[in-house]
């Protein structure tokens, strides 16, 4: 007989995990939509095909945007607003993503031992993740 | 609900949770699809750029495809609209009382937002555009 997942009170860690899974959606839901405005009001119209919209709009970042017709990134696509943006965005990203991740496996996953490990792993991954996605946004 | 954990799919989807329960369940799985989807893209799309070898090729070639881009479209924008209604509920608990009506108003963004561009890429699969 497993027991349903206890009832965290505000303030614990893990409340602020549960507001911060809340949060971050929002937040990502607009940073699409800014992203994806700013992409046409660039001129992405004649510039960049759907496909390469959508890249654009959850992941703003010259490299990602290479097979378009853009003429010149350094004039609006590659500057240290969507570096620092796109940092964001990757923050956020990751840590609703493996967050979630860790609540569905805890809610099959009771042995506290091997919920340490995946705890750690989960963890580890969101890092290694993170200082990757950053390498690729100063390098591009 | 499955608090032995062990009762079949079938048995599990007859729990009457309704509306509640079955989004719950798709919001599960889109979300797990997404983290997978994009995982995959990553890993991928490093090791075509850096190494340019026949297994990410293939792999790049699956999640371009027409039925990828309509399975990761429905992840995409069921969990967004439901996770926007699960947060909005959850952060304004006044709300929940209209629980009902925010789940149609759910649905009825989500058929035409997914609905149309599904028709044009089956319209563009079945003629042949682009």
């Amino acid at each position: 007989m497993q027991r349903s997942r206890p009832i965290r009170s505000a303030g614990s860690f893990e409340y602020s995990l549960w507001m911060f899974t809340r949060l971050s959606g929002l937040a990502l839901l607009l940073f699409a939509a800014v992203s994806m405005a700013a992409a046409f009001m660039l001129g992405g119209r004649t510039e960049l095909d759907l496909p390469t919209f959508v890249r654009w709009m959850f992941f703003p970042n010259p490299n990602h945007v290479v097979n378009s017709k853009i003429p010149d990134v350094s004039v609006g696509w590659s500057n240290a607003f969507w570096q620092v943006y796109s940092t964001i965005m990757i923050f956020l990203a990751a840590g609703h993503g493996l967050n979630g991740v860790r609540m569905v496996l805890e809610d099959y996953v009771s042995r506290p031992l091997l919920v340490t490990v995946l705890r750690a792993a989960i963890l580890l991954f969101w890092l290694g993740a993170f200082v990757v996605a950053v390498y690729v946004i100063l390098a591009s | 609900m499955a608090l032995s954990g062990r009762v079949g799919i079938l048995t599990g989807l007859r729990y009457r949770g309704k509306q509640g329960m079955l989004n719950w369940i798709l919001h599960r799985i889109t979300g797990l699809g997404i983290v997978f989807l994009v995982g995959t893209h990553v890993v991928a799309a490093f090791f075509l750029q850096h190494i340019g070898d026949n297994v990410s090729a293939r792999i790049t070639a699956i999640y371009e495809s027409r039925p990828t881009q309509l399975v990761v479209y429905f992840c995409v924008l069921f969990h967004a609209l439901n996770g926007a209604r699960v947060a909005v509920m959850d952060l304004f608990p006044r709300l929940i009382r209209y629980e009902r009506e925010l789940t149609w108003l759910q649905w009825g963004i989500f058929i035409p937002a997914y609905g149309l561009p599904a028709f044009f890429l089956l319209q563009a699969a079945l003629i042949g555009q682009a």
